[in-house]
């Protein structure tokens, strides 16, 4: 099992495809960078030139800068690289959210990045893609991890709101900003169509999805609100960055949600004083992770991002040949033992959007 | 169960004490005397016992939720709390329809208690039959019952404060019937709350007047000739009540101690009826008090054996009298009570008055308290002669003068393991004071404990551990800390925005609740440079 044997390893710029001398979503500045979606620990900026999915787009140039050379590819045009033909599949994750197809040789490999299973409004469903190897993300790998439908969910947070308005409170969501709040204000079509208000991180990001067609609940962001505002049985969405912030003072007497997978665990929800935490993840939960790979037919599985060793030794049980892929970023239980940086705060996968 | 589970959630969901109360007594006030019964019995901290076994109860949920031993154990080290695993593990389980409806009693007396006794494919079938088909947001609550882990974050003085509220019962009577033994029941509860038929009186302790730290120059407080000194000794502060010929020993959490240290209540055996006295109770021998360790294996014993009465006698060290003859005297002046009180004590030679100390001027006072350490003493209290005994935290008529460092109660909240020799150890401590009713972090720790101290909390961290993301645990707030810190400064990038220098871990403070805990603006106050 040597690097050279495999149609990908890990070098120290990130997954490295060296019969096509291309990276995926690399962290170091590599001249060439298929990216599977623009949240901030897998698209980074100052790479020589970047290929990723079309309607993701809008969002990488956010990130990357209007003049980044990025390459728009649709849903499963192949890309070639030398003798090596790239294609992009839909991860399900987020908009433009892509899983990467490489073909060498008559060989597939599948890097799934970032994927889910659940019905997400937002984003095309995932696509089953056959393969021999499949690189997976293992964020949730702990059979504790069963998602609600997200639709379900929503209503949670439609009454909770709705609850939070009787009692004369605003109503503060944390979420992260790129998925998450989208997801969250289309799937809140089903029960109302009253305007939510937006923190100023989410403003640009929620006119992308717009854009895109994607249906939402009106939106308004806070700045365009007075300071005396009365915000009393409004609705907020909010990065959780801003927890704890300045900016939330003006919300008086609020209540405080947060909408993560990590929330399934009573003690992350106690342990970040938040009022309510509602189980919403845009990653693939303990059942769909063994149901896509035995879906996708690999013969082998390499688990990265996460909780991989559980993953891994499960697999193992199953008589699938599975073994860790390990990244020196995104892992959470090599997270740093900076507090803040502990139990998923940034984003599920980590940095996330921010 | 409906009800009781709503209350655990509305308990586990809120840090403020006073929500909780609410919480608590919305619950008594609305479900049957029999449930309110055993609800009080499980937010005491009381647990069935004989039921069932930890160990089974794990192989249990691995066995029923169909996943391999390991991957539970991996699951469990996840989540951090058997209940919850159990609950997350078995929730997809449709084989039940989950249509049963018990209530809190019925749960433990109709199902859980006749499982005692009974063999294990018994107790399994009974056990699958709760999982399958009590309501998902009941199993949590259920699974804690039948761990016997039902912690959260309720004191005894929580409880009953809330049993106050809901039944109008005054405290030190609810105090006083939840004291000893007591099978929770209907009958159990109505007795609880029935009207004060005056059976408290008799043991009934006056709420203790505290100090306050000393922050100023003491020339700030006038001539020393109008103020008594005496060694702030470093016990358990206590009242001893002697009525109708009973003794009755109070903590200062209003927690019934008699019993425990029967060398007292024997020394108070001279005391006439009528008598009431407030004192530290040290570990003492031979003229001089003992280390705070010691006094601390006494705290949780509530039947000393004669070798541990022999190798940590306790005494009560008299401050002040607040009944003669039964009379309330805290009105007097305190050179008044103070003058009955060494009267009182002399004629029971094993109790000790607490010595006054004296200098001509502030300056004599000052070196003094430098000596507080070697008597064994934190420091001076200076007490103004003529204030009466007042309620609670009072400033102006008593201070408390501590040695430098400065100290501060705290919260222990989060832990994680220390490295190199200490790796794989819970050494590495954030505490945490109140803010209002929010315990915000104010200093980490990693000295300062024994190396017996530290395996005995590493082990109660890992039991305790509220949830585990890296290397960084979250506890039930729990355990109150003594540290010692050198300086105190304001700092914007804390979220309680001080920082301290050089904390460090003077004592485990066994003895106190978490609403003991210091204040973040008693800490402020602290900031003088």
């Amino acid at each position: 099992m040597t690097p050279a044997t495999e149609l990908i390893h890990l070098d120290d710029h990130g997954l490295y495809c060296p019969a096509g001398d291309f990276h995926v979503d690399p962290w170091r500045r590599v001249p060439r960078a298929v990216i599977t979606h623009g949240h901030g620990d897998h698209a980074r900026p100052g790479m020589g030139h970047y290929w990723a999915e079309a309607s993701g787009l809008p969002i990488l140039r956010k990130r990357l800068g209007r003049y980044a050379p990025i390459d728009g590819v649709a849903y499963g045009e192949p890309i070639p690289f030398g003798d090596v033909t790239v294609s992009l599949h839909s991860a399900g994750h987020i908009l433009g959210s892509a899983q990467v197809r490489i073909e060498h040789e008559g060989r597939v490999w599948v890097v799934s990045g970032d994927f889910k299973r659940d019905a997400d409004p937002t984003c095309p469903p995932f696509e089953v893609v056959p393969c021999e190897v499949f690189i997976t993300e293992a964020t949730f790998a702990y059979p504790v991890y069963r998602w609600p439908e997200g639709r379900d969910v929503a209503g949670e947070i439609h009454a909770w709101w709705q609850e939070c308005a009787a009692a004369g409170r605003p109503a503060v969501l944390f979420s992260y900003a790129l998925g998450k709040a989208q997801r969250i204000l289309a799937e809140l079509t089903h029960y109302t169509d009253a305007p939510v208000l937006l923190h100023g991180a989410m403003v640009d990001l929620v006119q992308i999805y717009r854009d895109a067609g994607v249906s939402m609940v009106p939106t308004t962001p806070v700045s365009d609100l007075g300071r005396k505002t009365d915000f009393a049985g409004r609705l907020v969405l909010a990065p959780p960055s801003a927890a704890g912030s300045k900016w939330l003072r003006r919300f008086k007497n609020a209540a405080t949600g947060f909408a993560s997978g990590w929330m399934q665990i009573r003690g992350n929800r106690r342990r970040r004083g938040y009022d309510r935490g509602f189980v919403l993840s845009d990653h693939a939960d303990w059942p769909s992770l063994l149901q896509t790979i035995e879906d996708c037919g690999a013969r082998r599985v390499l688990a990265t991002h996460g909780n991989t060793d559980v993953l891994v030794r499960h697999l193992q049980e199953l008589g699938i040949d599975a073994g860790p892929l390990r990244a020196p970023y995104g892992d959470a239980e090599d997270a740093s033992q900076d507090e803040e940086s502990i139990g998923g705060s940034g984003d599920e996968s980590n940095t996330g959007d921010a | 169960m409906r009800a009781f589970a709503r209350l655990y959630e509305r308990l586990d969901a809120t840090t403020s004490t006073r929500a909780k109360v609410t919480a608590m007594a919305d619950y008594f006030q609305h479900v049957p005397a029999a449930d309110a019964g055993w609800a009080v019995f499980m937010l005491s901290g009381k647990r069935l016992k004989r039921l069932i076994g930890a160990a089974e109860l794990r192989s249990w949920i691995a066995a029923r939720s169909d996943v391999s031993p390991w991957l539970f154990e991996e699951s469990y080290a996840h989540v951090g709390d058997l209940a919850e695993t159990a609950v997350l593990l078995l929730a997809d389980d449709e084989r039940e329809r989950r249509d049963l409806e018990l209530s809190l009693a019925e749960l433990i007396e109709d199902r859980l208690l006749p499982l005692r006794g009974s063999d294990e494919a018994t107790r399994y079938a009974a056990v699958c039959d709760l999982w399958a088909r009590l309501p998902i947001e009941q199993q949590f609550v259920c699974n804690k019952i039948l761990t016997g882990a039902f912690r959260i974050g309720v004191s005894q003085r929580l409880l009953v404060r809330a049993l106050e509220q809901a039944s109008g019962i005054e405290d030190t009577v609810l105090a006083h019937r939840l004291m000893g033994h007591w099978e929770p029941g209907a009958a159990f509860y109505e007795r609880l709350i029935a009207p004060d038929d005056g059976e408290a009186d008799v043991s009934r302790p006056y709420p203790f007047f505290l100090a306050s730290p000393l922050e100023e120059a003491p020339e700030r407080l006038g001539h020393p000739v109008d103020w008594l000194g005496e060694w702030k000794w470093d016990g358990i502060r206590a009242q001893l009540v002697r009525r109708a010929g009973g003794c009755f020993i109070w903590s200062r959490g209003g927690e019934l101690m008699s019993g425990r240290f029967p060398e007292v209540e024997a020394a108070a055996e001279p005391l006439p009826d009528g008598t009431v006295i407030d004192g530290e109770l040290l570990a003492w021998r031979d003229d001089t008090a003992l280390d705070f360790s010691l006094l601390q294996r006494r705290i949780g014993r509530k039947a000393p054996g004669a070798t541990m009465l022999a190798k940590a006698p306790v005494h009560l060290m008299a401050y002040d009298l607040l009944e003669a003859d039964g009379v309330d005297l805290r009105e007097a002046p305190l050179q008044t009570r103070r003058k009955r009180l060494t009267g009182l004590v002399a004629a029971c030679e094993d109790i000790l008055l607490s010595p006054s100390v004296t200098a001509a001027d502030w300056d004599g006072f000052s070196a003094l308290r430098e000596q507080a350490r070697g008597r064994g003493a934190e420091g001076l209290m200076l007490k103004r002669l003529d204030s009466t005994y007042q309620v609670g935290r009072r400033r102006g008529d008593w201070w408390k003068w501590k040695v430098t460092p400065h100290t501060v109660d705290a919260v222990l909240i989060y832990a994680q393991a220390g490295h190199g020799r200490r790796s794989n150890l819970f050494t590495d401590y954030t505490f945490a004071v109140w803010d209002g009713s929010e315990l915000v972090p104010i200093a980490k720790a990693y000295s300062g404990l024994t190396d017996a101290e530290i395996a005995e909390l590493d082990r109660w961290i890992r039991r305790h551990t509220r949830e585990r993301f890296g290397p960084v645990r979250s506890v039930e707030p729990t355990w109150v800390f003594e540290l010692a810190f050198e300086g105190i400064h304001p700092s914007p990038r804390h979220k309680s925005g001080i920082a301290v220098r050089f904390p460090r871990i003077q004592r485990w403070r066994r003895d106190l609740a978490i609403d003991a805990a210091d204040n973040l603006d008693d800490m402020r106050r602290l900031i003088t440079d």
